[in-house]
């Protein structure tokens, strides 16, 4: 991925809201499970993530770093930065595991501050059309 | 990894004014090191003492272990504009150009050209004529372009519209990825650049409140925001960094990490606690009406 000087600017900033490496991190693994990135095809270097996003590049190696760790990228040594086959698997089982506490928890702390019953709630469930 | 920067005990006085007062900082070779403080911090007084231009009242300085005053071999190897650098009257863009690379053994016309190019920096124009924000281009050039192994950018931003600001950090980033360096760069656009950031250093009156890696700035300090009560039921007592409050609702940054127990004795009050932003922690050590403890957590750095 080259990238030319007078590129549009509109670039991601990443301040804020968690270290900036773990923010590239749950960035890349999103663009996995999409699919923007396939299994067994590179993705940019750490140098490239680091230039495109504004951040320093220790930061952006601690990041990609974190996804080789946990067996989602890996290293061809002189190409670069690869999707591991089981990639997507890998990171939908963690999402999977963390839907609870990021989403249904605090889902139903607020159904309960506004005073939805459980059926109430089940009903929303069933009638919300799944966008 | 060896540090670039060491510091130790420095003092700065001029007559009656303590511009710099027992400060002990350092960085790491290889990083980008955020130099943060209100106007008058002392933080052009730290950048000039690195590039050999001024000394210190008492206490050391080294950069890549060696005295940079009358050090003619060390400071062939860094590189310091000044935001208030004055050029030669009469001088036009290529005549810095043309007299630049003397000082700068790396020096890459490439990277000055493509710099001058994106920056649109005029070269029929006397460098006295130029806007605040051409000036500042050109010191972006003459920083760049001279692969400098220590890089002081003092408020490199001035003036700087918003392309070009964000023209600077890619070619920074790009440049540093093939000719790594250390960079120190002091601001005052906080939120647009901490992420550019590996090392923070905060200074305020003189002293180093923060040298710390920029990850871990987000444990120096927490904001409690709600109504002025709740808040100060949570909080009373403590030292505060910063508050603000406007009708019934107030604001504080604390200094330290706030415990689970307070986020949810707050959650269930109606208030809000959170991790204070850079910005919030540098405002708050900036506005602290008596002078909090200075942190240091320098794991990286050597000392």
């Amino acid at each position: 991925m080259s990238i030319s000087p007078l590129m549009d600017y509109r670039v991601i900033m990443f301040t804020g809201e968690g270290p900036i490496f773990q923010q590239l991190a749950a960035r890349i693994a999103d663009d996995i499970v999409s699919g923007a990135y396939p299994e067994e095809t590179a993705v940019p270097s750490a140098t490239d993530f680091a230039v495109f996003h504004q951040m320093n590049p220790a930061t952006a190696s601690k990041g990609v770093n974190m996804l080789v760790s946990l067996g989602v990228l890996y290293k061809k040594r002189g190409i670069g930065m690869f999707v591991a086959t089981g990639a997507r698997k890998i990171l939908l089982t963690r999402r999977r595991d963390e839907f609870r506490t990021q989403y249904v928890q605090p889902l139903l702390r607020e159904a309960a501050v506004l005073e939805f019953t459980a059926a109430e709630l089940h009903s929303m469930i069933d009638e919300q059309d799944p966008a | 990894m060896t540090n670039a920067i060491d510091i130790r005990s420095l003092s700065r006085v001029f007559g009656q004014v303590k511009a710099l007062e027992d400060i002990t900082l350092s960085a790491p070779e290889g990083s980008i090191c955020g130099l943060l403080g209100r106007n008058g911090a002392g933080k052009t007084t730290i950048m000039s003492i690195l590039a050999g231009q001024d000394r210190p009242s008492s206490g050391t300085v080294e950069v890549f272990g060696q005295d940079p005053f009358e050090n003619k071999a060390l400071l062939s190897q860094i590189s310091f504009i000044r935001d208030n650098q004055r050029y030669p009257d009469g001088y036009r863009l290529h005549h810095v150009l043309r007299i630049a690379p003397d000082f700068a053994p790396n020096w890459s016309s490439d990277v000055a050209a493509e710099l001058v190019e994106g920056f649109r920096i005029p070269d029929r124009t006397p460098i006295k004529k130029f806007s605040r924000g051409q000036l500042s281009s050109v010191a972006v050039v003459l920083a760049l372009a001279s692969r400098a192994p220590l890089t002081l950018l003092d408020e490199p931003y001035l003036g700087l519209d918003a392309t070009a600001r964000a023209f600077f950090h890619n070619m920074l980033l790009r440049d540093f990825a093939e000719h790594p360096r250390t960079v120190m760069l002091s601001t005052h656009l906080i939120e647009e650049s901490e992420a550019l950031f590996d090392r923070v250093l905060i200074v305020d009156r003189g002293r180093v409140y923060v040298d710390c890696a920029s990850e871990e700035t987000s444990t120096l300090a927490f904001t409690v925001s709600g109504p002025a009560q709740v808040v100060e039921e949570l909080v009373g007592g403590r030292t505060l960094l910063a508050s603000h409050t406007v009708g019934g609702l107030r604001s504080v940054t604390v200094g330290g990490t706030a415990d689970a127990g307070l986020g949810f004795r707050a959650h269930t009050l109606g208030a809000a606690v959170s991790p204070a932003t850079l910005q919030q922690l540098v405002a708050g050590y900036g506005s602290a009406a008596t002078a909090p403890e200075p942190v240091r957590t320098n794991k990286g750095a050597h000392a």
